[in-house]
């Protein structure tokens, strides 16, 4: 699985955080970390992290 | 003519009635939960599913496009049939049969209601219609009309309502450039219903010190001018010179399609803890649309029209109906949200968790300073029911550390 954020669209939410504690993350200035080939066994996860994202900045591919 | 033999439709069709984000969600969730069979979407505007946050932000700004707006529907939802500017306008629940603008009929196994709300328009003389200089903002429709209108050179805009809508739209128009900009509302501060006075003040300082101007502790008594409004007439005798109105004075629910079969729609369509419809175990309700008890509060039905509502009552709402599609009678646990919201006003951002409302009577500043970055907390019976960041992204981050314990509560009323 891919995970690609927009970063031009992303303005730090951190809902996906609480989706997807282990694909995404806030990092110490508040902005968004993530881990773009997360293992398949998290899709779930990381497709309710794109569905609560505010801006829609989050795409799956494959 | 051929001969084929009588295949019942196996396993049948959902119908969803409502197009935008709950109307996507719930046919994703369909598809997520197990639903096999067909999906028919009925929407009354012209797009697919769109953002709509973004209308009084980014798309009156300009620096939004319609294709950054649209969601782009899970794969799994691939099969789902769109029935685009086409208008749910009656159904009967008991034949499991909705009646449609063009005049068909459509049969169904399960229904989806998720047809959201409309703006209130106010109901007072004056000019009205297309044309006349007064906006809602709900639509894309809208927020594009809106523009056109806000970037004219000089225009004087009178915002009506200082709810989230209301604040939003004068932010922005302040940011276009707009030189007069004035919000009225009956209330004597903005947001002071969902935010408590300390947070409502907080904001009416921020956006005074933008130069937004108010009229608060006043209603509005009529509109002046002949084809165009000219001007807001307030209920205390002073007249406001105004080229654009924008009201933003609250919401409708729509469901007068749904009027005869016995519902409770008094406020939006009355729910049970598992999102269903009036006694109907097929039928269930999405988004803001639906007023359902939230078993983290009180039990109390209410609508909630937060961004977050779409998403997590379409998850429950479908896992609710495929399970009575499919004959099981395994109840799952009530519905019990955690709402969240966020408003961007000005350069600074409301980020609330829980239901601030429910604890209006006992704020108490968790973190900073009303002056600055500020994190309050709302109690009720002296526990936290919700928290409320103002400022930069220090007390938004402030405001997430709050939520698991948020989470965590257990019921009020058990």
């Amino acid at each position: 699985m891919k995970v690609v954020v927009d970063m031009n669209k992303c303005q730090d939410h951190g809902q996906c955080v609480f989706s997807a504690p282990d694909v995404f993350q806030l990092d110490d200035t508040g902005r968004l970390a993530y881990v773009s080939d997360p293992d398949d066994a998290l899709r779930d996860e990381v497709e309710e992290a794109a569905d609560v994202c505010p801006l829609q900045a989050i795409r799956i591919e494959a | 003519m051929a001969e084929t033999a009588h295949v019942p439709r196996s396993p049948g069709r959902v119908v969803v009635a409502g197009a935008s984000m709950g109307g996507l969600r719930a046919a994703e969730q369909l598809r997520a939960a197990g639903w096999t069979g067909a999906i028919t979407v009925i929407g009354d505007e012209p797009h697919m599913p769109y953002n709509r946050p973004p209308l009084s932000k980014d798309v009156l700004a300009g620096t939004a496009s319609f294709e950054s707006l649209a969601f782009t529907p899970r794969a799994s939802a691939a099969d789902v049939e769109w029935r685009l500017g086409t208008t749910v306008t009656s159904a009967r629940l008991d034949e499991r049969v909705v009646g449609l603008d063009d005049g068909t009929e459509l049969a169904f196994d399960g229904l989806v209601v998720a047809t959201g709300m409309r703006p209130r328009k106010l109901r007072c003389d004056g000019p009205s219609g297309p044309g006349s200089g007064r906006h809602t903002v709900r639509t894309l429709a809208d927020a594009r009309g809106l523009r056109d209108e806000l970037t004219r050179p000089g225009v004087r805009v009178v915002v009506i309502g200082a709810g989230f809508i209301g604040c939003e739209v004068a932010a922005t128009a302040k940011g276009l450039g707009v030189g007069e900009v004035t919000v009225v509302d009956p209330e004597p501060l903005p947001m002071l219903r969902p935010l408590g006075e300390l947070l409502a003040r907080s904001l009416h300082r921020r956006h005074e010190e933008r130069g937004v101007r108010f009229a608060l502790g006043a209603g509005v008594a009529g509109f002046e001018g002949e084809d165009r409004v000219t001007g807001v007439v307030l209920t205390d005798g002073t007249v406001l010179a105004a080229d654009v109105v924008v009201e933003s004075v609250g919401s409708v629910a729509n469901t007068e399609w749904l009027d005869g079969n016995g519902l409770d729609l008094s406020d939006g369509v009355l729910t049970d803890e598992q999102l269903r419809v009036g006694g109907h175990p097929n039928v269930v309700a999405v988004g803001d649309v639906a007023r359902f008890p939230n078993a983290r509060y009180d039990g109390v039905p209410r609508r909630v029209e937060h961004w977050s509502i779409p998403t997590d009552s379409a998850k429950h709402a479908a896992k609710s109906l495929v399970a009575h599609l499919a004959g099981s009678v395994a109840q799952p646990a009530p519905f019990a949200p955690l709402p969240t919201f966020w408003s961007d006003q000005h350069e600074f951002r409301l980020q609330s968790f829980g239901a601030p409302a429910l604890g209006i009577a006992d704020v108490r500043v968790l973190d900073g300073h009303p002056e600055g970055d500020v994190l309050v907390g709302y109690h009720r019976d002296d526990r936290l029911v919700g928290v409320v960041a103002l400022g930069g992204p220090a007390a938004t981050t402030g405001a997430a550390r709050y939520r698991a314990q948020l989470l965590a509560r257990p019921a009020l009323i058990s």
